[in-house]
């Protein structure tokens, strides 16, 4: 175990516990995400098994864990994009997995960004960033197109708007995806797997525009594989196997000093040791 | 050729206008119909996806010259038999209902395939945004999936404009029909039916003409 950690703070480059960046709009009193005993089943799979987490406003949380684990189902119950067999999922304050809710005006606080972008493809990059403000009347047209150009010399690509998705790198295309979350003033902002799908030299790009958003202090929950992001970046790691949180703790606590065997296990593979 | 041509030119642009007329409106309530259904096969509704499956089966397990017997003949017959509800129904009508649930039912399963050829993802990044299902099906997915159908769908007019011809079967008096007709005063069958198929490849034609510009136009200086 000792060699591992010594191996371990080589590859992921960890500094001592470093001091947390002071979050603007952290507060810890705030639950942004409870969930509930989640259960999430297809036909006779059962892929979630009960799941219970918390997460406050301001926080990142960064779910770990291997293929099939049931971390990406997990997150997308989060948004109700998977419906929910059995438990609850409360946003801010909504129970989402209650079908009179209103899941579209729930989603409108709720950004997602997904491994393969999906940028609307029929659409120039400032359309897919003004589309969902403007037909949900949540601004005006020109409203939109200040605050789509504002978001894209934050992700660093305003010279970028008129283009059309087909025509941008893979690490441009999810930094656009980021945008348009964005654009909706979401308080919580979900991850599945945002650099997996990018070229590696690609990945650094994403990950400086999610740390500014983490900066920020945008309730953020992040399936990643990237576990120096992780370390550097999460005030909280959950690792999943099987459909169920096996452990979570402060990243120094996962990375450092897994407790369970599976957690073990798991690190020893992603980190090539 | 010539003298067959000469007597009885207005009386075959006469036909050709009536398989036109026909061949619009069969396409009008037809690409209606093929909406309606393909929809109803896309939604996240079992009852309305078993509805929209019976009919494309129901239509296409059945040939249109028996279906166009059935809405001419014998749903007339039933009604006024059995339930003395006195009703006629013209060739005009007949033929028209029985075209479009046709082309309907081939419609609604070029949309289908349409709608389920575009990555799921388009759909999920918005609704994810709160976008309605029916709002991320109008902005988002169907503009997307139009263009992968342009070919299946000029492909289906033609189909359907050539279909007219079976209606002659029930006294519609479009080209086959008057051409019979024709044939019966003039006995000259092979003049006759060379002027109709020449007529027919002239109109399809022009439609796919038509069709490509249009197609062009879509696709010009947009994604790939």
């Amino acid at each position: 175990m000792a060699d591992m950690h010594e191996n371990n703070t080589g590859t992921l480059n960890l500094k001592p516990v470093h001091e947390r960046i002071r979050k603007k709009s952290a507060d810890p009193s705030r639950v942004m995400i409870h969930v509930e005993n989640l259960h999430k089943s297809y036909h006779d799979l059962e892929v979630l098994k009960g799941v219970s987490a918390d997460v406050v406003k301001g926080e990142v949380v960064v779910i770990i864990g291997p293929s099939g684990s049931g971390k990406s189902t997990f997150l997308r119950c989060l948004n109700g994009l998977e419906e929910i067999t059995c438990g609850n999922v409360i946003i801010d304050g909504q129970n989402i997995a209650d079908k009179s809710v209103n899941i579209n005006k729930a989603r409108e606080n709720i950004g997602m960004v997904f491994q393969h972008f999906n940028l609307f493809a029929n659409m120039n990059v400032m359309r897919n960033l003004t589309l969902a403000p403007v037909d949900l009347k949540k601004a005006t047209k020109a409203e939109a197109e200040a605050r789509a150009r504002q978001l894209l010399e934050r992700v660093g690509l305003l010279d970028k708007a008129d283009v059309y998705p087909n025509q941008l790198s893979g690490g441009q295309k999810q930094r656009i995806a980021i945008a348009r979350a964005l654009c909706m003033n979401p308080d919580i902002m979900l991850f599945d797997e945002p650099t997996s799908a990018l070229d590696p030299e690609m990945i650094g790009e994403v990950l400086a525009v999610m740390k500014d958003l983490a900066v920020e202090g945008i309730t953020m929950v992040i399936v990643t594989h990237e576990m120096g992001f992780a370390m550097e970046v999460a005030d909280r790691v959950l690792f999943m196997d099987g459909g169920y949180i096996i452990e979570e703790g402060t990243p120094e606590e996962i990375f450092r000093s897994p407790k369970h065997p599976r957690t073990i296990d798991f690190l020893e593979k992603v980190l090539g040791i | 050729m010539r003298d067959i041509l000469t007597n009885y030119e207005p009386f075959f642009l006469q036909a050709l206008g009536q398989t036109l007329l026909l061949s619009l409106l069969g396409l009008f309530f037809g690409c209606i119909l093929g909406i309606i259904f393909g929809l109803m096969s896309v939604v996240k509704n079992r009852i309305l996806n078993a509805v929209a499956l019976v009919y494309v089966n129901l239509i296409r397990g059945v040939p249109m010259i028996v279906l166009a017997f059935f809405i001419y003949i014998g749903v007339p017959y039933a009604l006024n038999q059995y339930l003395h509800a006195g009703i006629t129904l013209s060739s005009l009508a007949a033929g028209t209902l029985c075209l479009s649930l046709n082309c309907g039912a081939y419609m609604a399963e070029i949309i289908r395939a349409g709608i389920q050829s575009i990555d799921p993802g388009q759909m999920e990044a918005a609704r994810s945004l709160g976008l309605s299902w029916w709002r991320s099906m109008y902005r988002v997915v169907f503009p997307q999936a139009i263009r992968n159908m342009i070919p299946s769908i000029v492909n289906q007019f033609i189909i359907t404009l050539k279909d007219t011809s079976i209606l002659s079967v029930i006294g519609f008096p479009e080209l086959v029909n008057k051409a019979q007709n024709v044939i019966a005063i003039t006995f000259k069958s092979f003049e006759v039916w060379t002027i109709v198929a020449v007529m027919y490849l002239v109109v399809i034609l022009i439609l796919q003409r038509v069709a490509k510009l249009l197609e062009r136009r879509l696709n010009r200086g947009r994604y790939a």
